[in-house]
C-alpha cells in the first residue's frame, strides 16, 4: 500500500472527514448555546469519542461485544501517569507508552477471550476487566495507589525533564513543548487525535480488512469454511480497539494527570457499550454522537438543581411551576441516570440502529424517500448486517 | 490494497486540513478573549459571587453529602442575611455583616462527587470552568479531598475541604489552596488512646479491619501507633474494599485470632454494615483472654449511629462535633438547622457550614477575593464561637487545631437523634503534633492560569 493508496478515499468519505473535522474543531463555538463549551467537557467529548470509535471497530465490525474495554482505558491512564512521573511531562512519550501498553494488554486478554464468541466472549472480557479493576484497586496498590488514585508528586524523578528544566515550585503541568495541556489547548490536542483516529477508522471501514471483519460478523462459520482463519483478524481488531482505548486513557491523564481505579470498573465498560448502541453500532459517526450525548447528560443534567429549575420555569404561574419543578427534578441532578435510561429505552425501541438511523430516516423523509434516501438505505444494509 | 481512483487525493485532504486549522486558529481567540483576560480565575464581576458545593449525592457516603448540602444552603442564607443568622452571631472575631461577601450576594452551584476521584474532579472542573465558581468546598472522602485539592491548586481556586479525616489531606498531600477544618486520624488516635487505656486496660490484643484507601490507611496507622504506645498488641490488620456490603468473611477470622478488641477503621455505610455484622456474629458477648470483647470505632458520626441502631450502644469513638454540645455557637447552629430541616445537623454538616463561613470571613478580612490574599488571611487565623472552642488554622499545614470529642454510643437514648454521649472533651494540647512529621509541601501562592 503506497502513500497514494492511504490518502485516496471516496468522495463521500472525504466530505465526511472534512465536515467532521470542522464540527470537532468548532465545538467551542457551537456548544455555547448548550452550556457545554467549557474545556473540561470538550476534552471529555474528544476523549470519549476516541474511545467509542475504537470500540466500534471491534463491536461494530466483527460483532464481538467486549464488556471489558474500560480495562484498557485504565491501563492507558496508569501508563501515562507513570511516564509523567518517571520521564517527562511531555504528552507524546506518555501517549506512546499508553498505546503500546494497552495494545499488549489487549493482545493478552484478546488471545484468551477470542477463543470463544458470543455471550461467552463478553463474559470473559467482563471477567478480565473486573480482575484488572480489583488488581488496580487493592492488590497492586504500590503501582496504582489504590482508591486514592495515582497522582503526580513533586518528589517524582522525571528524568528527562530534570535534565532541561530546574526545580519548580509546585507540581508540574503536562505540556507539549511549553504549551500547557489544560484548558482550551488541551482540548485541541485531544481533538486532533480524535480526527486522526476517525480518519484511521474510515480507512479501516473501507479496507479489505474491514470487509473481512464484516464477513466475520455476518457469518463466521462460512468464513471459516471458505478457508479463512478468522482468529488473527478478530485479534487484530481487538488489539486495535484496545489501543484506541489506551490512547483515550492516556489523553485523560494528559489533560488531568490522575489515574483512578474506578476508570476500570465494569460500569465504565458498560457505558462504552451504551455510547455505541445509542449512537448506532457499526456506523462511523454514531458512536461519537452517543459518547457526546452521554457525557453531556452526565455533566450538564447532573448539575441542575432545584434553583436552576425554578429559574427555568419561572414564567409559569406559581402553582403550576412548583408541580412542574417537582416532576422535572426527578430527572435532573441525581436523577440524570433516569433520563439517560429513558432515552436509551426509547432509542433502542424505536430506532434500533441508534441515533444515526434516526438521522437517516429524517434525511430520507426530506428527500422524498428517493435519491439520497435510497442510497442511505443501501448503506444501512451494508453497515448493519444480520446479527 | 488496490488503489482507488474514484476519490480525490492528497490535494483535497490538504485543503480540508487547512480549513480545519483555520478554525482551530480562530476558535481559541474567541474563547480566551472572553473568559481569560482576568487578573485571577473567576473574578466576580457582577453583584454575585458563586461558590461551588461538591458533595457526594450518590454512593456510599450519600447520607453525609445530603447533610452537607443542607448545611451549605443554610450558610448561604445566613451569609446573605436571611434566616436567623446562625453562627454569624456567635463567631469571634467576625467581619461578616449578613450582606453577602464583600457586598456581593452569594450564589452557589452544586456537583456530585459520587465519592470517586475522577467524577469529583470532573464536577469541580465543571463548576470552575463553566459556572465560574470562585471557591470549591465539600466532599466526604479523603481520596476525593486529596484529588480535588490537587486540582484546585492547579486551577488557583481555593478548596475548603468537607469531611476528610486522613492525615494525608493536610500532611503528605497538603496544598497551598486546600484548607481543612475537620480533625484527622492522628488526633483521633491521640484523643482515644488514654480513654481506651482507662476503660479497657493496657493489656489488650487488637484486630484492625480497615477501609482500603487513603483515609483507612492513615487511620489504621494512627490507631496502631496510639494503642501500641499504651502497651496493646496488634494481632492483625486486614484491608477491606470500600462499599463491600458484606463483611462476614472478614469478621469470622477475628473470632479465632485471639484478639479481644476489634478496631473498625470504617466510615459511612461500610461502618454501619461491619459493625452490625460484628455484633450479629456475637463478638460483643464473647470473653477472650479473660476479658470482655470490645469494639472500637475511631471515627464516629451521628448519621452512622443512626444507621447502626442498637448495635452502637456503649461503643467508643471520636468525633469532630456533636449537636448536643452546649456552647453558644453549636446551639445557634443546631437551632437554625433544626428550624429549617426539622432535625439536628451531623458533624459533616457542621464542618461544611463552618468552612463556608470561614472562607467568607477571610475574604472580608482580606478585603478582596484574590485567592493568595484570602489564603494569607486564613493562615494562622484564630477564631472561636463555632462549636469547637478556640480554634486555629495552622499556617504550616492548613489544619485546624481544636479540642477533640471522645464519644460513646448512648445506652438510653431519649430521642432518635440522641445517640452519642460525650465522654471527654480532649484538649487541643493533647492532640497537637509537629507539622513536619507527615512531610508534604504546600506549594506556591501564585499559580499561572
Amino acid at each position: 500500500m503506497n502513500l497514494q493508496g492511504i490518502f485516496s478515499m471516496s468522495r463521500k468519505d472525504l466530505t465526511t472527514l472534512v465536515i467532521f473535522s470542522i464540527v470537532v474543531l468548532a465545538l467551542p463555538i457551537w456548544l455555547q448555546p448548550f452550556g457545554a463549551a467549557y474545556p473540561d467537557l470538550m476534552q471529555r467529548f474528544a476523549i470519549f469519542g476516541i474511545l467509542a470509535i475504537g470500540f466500534n471497530i471491534l463491536f461494530g465490525l466483527t460483532g464481538y461485544l467486549s464488556f471489558g474495554h474500560a480495562a484498557f482505558l485504565g491501563v492507558g491512564s496508569y501508563t501515562a501517569v507513570w511516564t509523567f512521573k518517571l520521564f517527562s511531562m511531555n504528552p507524546i512519550p506518555a501517549l506512546f507508552f499508553a498505546v503500546i501498553m494497552s495494545g499488549l494488554f489487549a493482545f493478552i486478554i484478546g488471545f484468551v477471550s477470542l477463543r470463544r464468541s458470543g455471550i461467552y466472549f463478553s463474559i470473559l472480557t467482563l471477567a478480565f476487566a473486573q480482575m484488572s479493576y480489583n488488581l488496580a484497586y487493592s492488590v497492586l496498590t504500590p503501582i496504582t495507589n489504590g482508591e486514592t488514585g495515582l497522582q503526580l508528586e513533586s518528589s517524582d524523578p522525571r528524568i528527562i525533564d530534570s535534565m532541561f528544566v530546574g526545580e519548580q515550585a509546585g507540581l508540574p503541568v503536562s505540556n507539549f513543548f511549553g504549551l500547557e495541556m489544560s484548558g482550551i489547548p488541551g482540548f485541541y490536542f485531544c481533538a486532533i487525535f480524535l480526527i486522526i483516529g476517525f480518519f484511521i477508522t474510515q480507512r479501516i471501514f473501507a479496507s479489505p480488512f474491514g470487509m473481512m471483519l464484516r464477513g466475520i460478523k455476518s457469518n463466521q462459520t462460512r468464513m471459516n469454511y471458505t478457508g479463512f482463519n478468522t482468529r488473527p483478524y478478530t485479534l487484530t481488531a481487538f488489539v486495535i480497539s484496545g489501543m484506541y482505548a489506551g490512547l483515550a486513557g492516556g489523553l485523560m491523564a494528559v489533560t488531568d494527570p490522575l489515574a483512578g481505579a474506578e476508570r476500570m470498573q465494569w460500569t465504565a465498560s458498560g457505558e462504552i457499550v451504551l455510547m455505541t448502541i445509542l449512537g448506532g453500532v457499526g456506523t462511523l459517526l454514531g458512536p461519537i454522537v452517543g459518547a457526546w450525548l452521554i457525557k453531556y447528560f452526565e455533566n450538564i443534567f447532573s448539575s441542575f438543581n432545584e434553583n436552576v429549575l425554578h429559574n427555568l420555569f419561572g414564567f409559569l404561574p406559581d402553582g403550576v411551576e412548583s408541580v412542574v419543578v417537582e416532576i422535572t427534578s426527578m430527572f435532573v441532578g441525581e436523577g440524570w441516570h433516569l433520563t439517560l435510561g429513558l432515552v436509551f429505552v426509547l432509542v433502542v425501541t424505536f430506532l434500533p440502529g441508534g441515533i444515526m438511523e434516526g438521522y437517516r430516516r429524517i434525511t430520507a423523509m426530506f428527500t422524498g424517500g428517493g435519491g439520497d434516501g435510497k442510497k442511505a438505505n443501501a448503506d444501512d444494509k451494508q453497515t448493519q448486517p444480520a446479527e | 490494497m488496490t488503489e482507488r481512483n474514484d476519490g480525490p487525493s492528497r490535494r483535497r485532504v490538504l485543503k480540508g486540513a487547512a480549513a480545519g486549522l483555520v478554525t482551530a486558529g480562530i476558535a481559541p481567540t474567541i474563547i480566551t478573549s472572553r473568559a481569560y483576560g482576568q487578573e485571577y480565575r473567576n473574578k466576580p464581576s457582577g453583584d454575585t459571587v458563586t461558590l461551588g458545593f461538591n458533595v457526594p449525592q450518590t454512593g456510599p457516603y450519600a447520607d453525609e453529602g445530603a447533610d452537607e448540602l443542607r448545611a451549605y444552603e443554610l450558610a448561604v442564607e445566613h451569609l446573605n442575611g436571611e434566616g436567623d443568622g446562625g453562627m454569624l452571631n456567635t463567631m469571634q472575631p467576625s467581619n461578616l455583616k449578613g450582606n453577602g461577601i464583600l457586598g456581593k450576594k452569594v450564589a452557589y452551584v452544586t456537583g456530585d462527587t459520587q465519592t470517586k476521584s475522577d467524577a469529583a474532579r470532573a464536577s469541580a472542573k465543571r463548576m470552575i470552568e463553566k459556572d465560574g465558581a470562585l471557591m470549591i468546598t465539600g466532599g466526604s472522602s479523603s481520596g476525593v479531598a486529596v484529588a480535588v485539592q490537587g486540582l484546585c491548586q492547579e486551577m488557583g481556586t481555593i478548596f475548603m475541604a468537607g469531611l476528610t479525616h486522613s492525615n494525608d489531606t493536610t500532611g503528605k498531600d497538603k496544598r497551598r489552596y486546600g484548607f481543612r477544618h475537620f480533625f484527622n486520624a492522628y488526633m483521633s488516635g491521640a484523643a482515644l488512646g488514654p480513654v481506651l487505656a482507662d476503660e479497657y486496660g493496657t493489656e489488650r490484643r487488637a484486630y484492625h479491619l480497615t477501609a482500603d484507601y487513603n483515609w483507612g490507611w492513615t487511620q489504621e496507622e494512627s490507631m496502631k501507633n496510639a494503642t501500641e504506645a499504651l502497651g496493646w498488641e496488634t494481632v492483625n490488620t486486614v484491608k477491606t474494599p470500600v462499599g463491600a456490603g458484606d463483611f462476614s468473611q472478614y469478621i469470622t477470622p477475628v473470632l479465632n485470632s485471639g484478639a479481644d478488641v476489634l478496631i473498625l477503621n470504617h466510615y459511612g455505610r461500610d461502618m454501619v454494615n461491619s459493625l452490625t455484622q460484628a455484633v450479629q456474629f456475637g463478638l460483643r458477648d464473647k470473653q477472650v483472654n479473660g476479658k470482655d470483647f470490645q469494639i472500637v470505632v475511631p471515627l464516629f458520626s451521628r448519621l452512622m449511629a443512626q444507621g447502626a441502631g442498637d448495635n452502637i450502644k456503649g461503643i467508643l469513638g471520636s468525633t469532630n462535633w456533636n449537636w448536643s454540645l452546649q456552647d453558644a455557637g453549636s446551639q445557634a447552629f443546631v437551632k437554625s438547622f433544626g428550624a429549617k430541616y426539622g432535625f439536628p445537623p451531623s458533624m459533616a454538616a457542621h464542618t461544611c457550614y463552618v468552612q463556608a463561613l470561614l472562607y467568607a470571613d477571610a475574604c472580608e478580612r482580606a478585603g478582596t477575593f484574590y485567592p493568595p490574599d484570602v489564603i494569607r488571611a486564613l493562615e494562622g487565623h484564630k477564631f472561636d464561637g463555632m462549636g469547637n472552642g478556640p480554634t486555629e488554622y495552622r499556617a504550616e499545614d492548613h489544619q485546624c487545631f481544636k479540642d477533640v470529642l471522645v464519644v460513646r454510643g448512648n445506652e438510653n437514648p431519649t430521642s432518635q437523634f440522641d445517640l452519642l454521649n460525650v465522654v471527654q472533651q480532649v484538649p487541643r494540647s493533647q492532640v497537637e503534633y509537629d507539622a513536619s512529621i507527615f512531610g508534604g509541601e504546600l506549594g506556591p501562592y501564585e499559580v499561572s492560569m
